[in-house]
């Protein structure tokens, strides 16, 4: 049998994973998509160059692997714990990800958009509060 | 007008993915093993569950709505307005997972719309 603090180890050891991983595969996909620039599909061969660009872009697969990561933790931890938990739990990505925009990307975030975050946060924290599990295991 | 089409698709697609995938998860069971070959396995058997396949379809195209978004938004503005996924996983875990949401849950709901709401204006 399991004890409680195993179960909450391993419950932080996955959020933690997926609050890094999450965020920078966010940013690093931003950079890439970025450095592609905006895009205009008109017909099939536009898809091609398109997809061409965007798969040439180192930063792209980076951030798609960083994605998969927060995946697979992802779904590990939501084989134990409640989804209503996880949600609210992964929120400090947020925070993470406007840190990671400043400091990786270079992008200005206005003091509006920082409280913004903030509330947010506070609101995610308020539900993460509440009770993990309100249904039986099936 | 496609801005507002992709979150919408970032929001609903994404969450609806997440509670499939929630779903698939509970079904396959409590992973206890953590080395690479158990969690292969794991993953593995997770696939063969109908609602993961379904999640990882609705997720896949959320991401797809992201990649687009990213080119046209700064990642800090994208990422704070996905946040209404919150009320999209409240309402889904509500009806779809039978999860009670309480007053407490709602007012943290509500918080996070307001956040959202300062996100949009922030935007400058």
């Amino acid at each position: 049998m399991e004890s409680h603090k195993q179960l909450q180890f391993k419950t932080f050891v996955m959020i933690l994973i997926m609050i890094i991983a999450g965020p920078l595969g966010n940013v690093l996909l931003g950079k890439g998509m970025q450095s592609v620039g905006t895009t205009t599909i008109a017909s099939a061969s536009d898809l091609g160059h398109v997809a061409g660009r965007v798969f040439a872009s180192s930063a792209i697969w980076l951030g798609v692997a960083s994605l998969l990561t927060f995946f697979v933790a992802n779904i590990l931890v939501l084989s134990w714990a409640d989804y209503s938990f996880v949600q609210p739990a992964s929120s400090m990505a947020y925070g993470v990800v406007a840190l990671m925009s400043v400091f990786v990307l270079g992008e200005g975030v206005s003091p509006l958009r920082w409280a913004g975050i903030a509330i947010i946060c506070l609101g995610v924290f308020i539900v993460g509060r509440t009770n993990p599990r309100t249904t039986e295991n099936r | 007008m496609f801005k507002f089409i992709y979150f919408f698709l970032i929001v609903v697609a994404g969450t609806a993915g997440e509670l499939c995938v929630s779903r698939a998860m509970k079904e396959t069971g409590e992973v206890k093993d953590f080395r690479p070959a158990a969690v292969v396995r794991v993953i593995l058997r997770a696939l063969r569950v109908k609602w993961m396949g379904i999640g990882v379809g609705m997720m896949t195209l959320a991401f797809f709505a992201l990649l687009a978004v990213l080119s046209i938004e700064k990642v800090s503005f994208v990422v704070p307005v996905t946040a209404l996924s919150y009320v999209a996983g409240a309402l889904g875990g509500k009806f779809f997972l039978g999860e009670s949401i309480s007053l407490r849950r709602w007012t943290g709901i509500t918080l996070v719309c307001i956040g959202v709401t300062l996100v949009f204006l922030g935007k400058g």
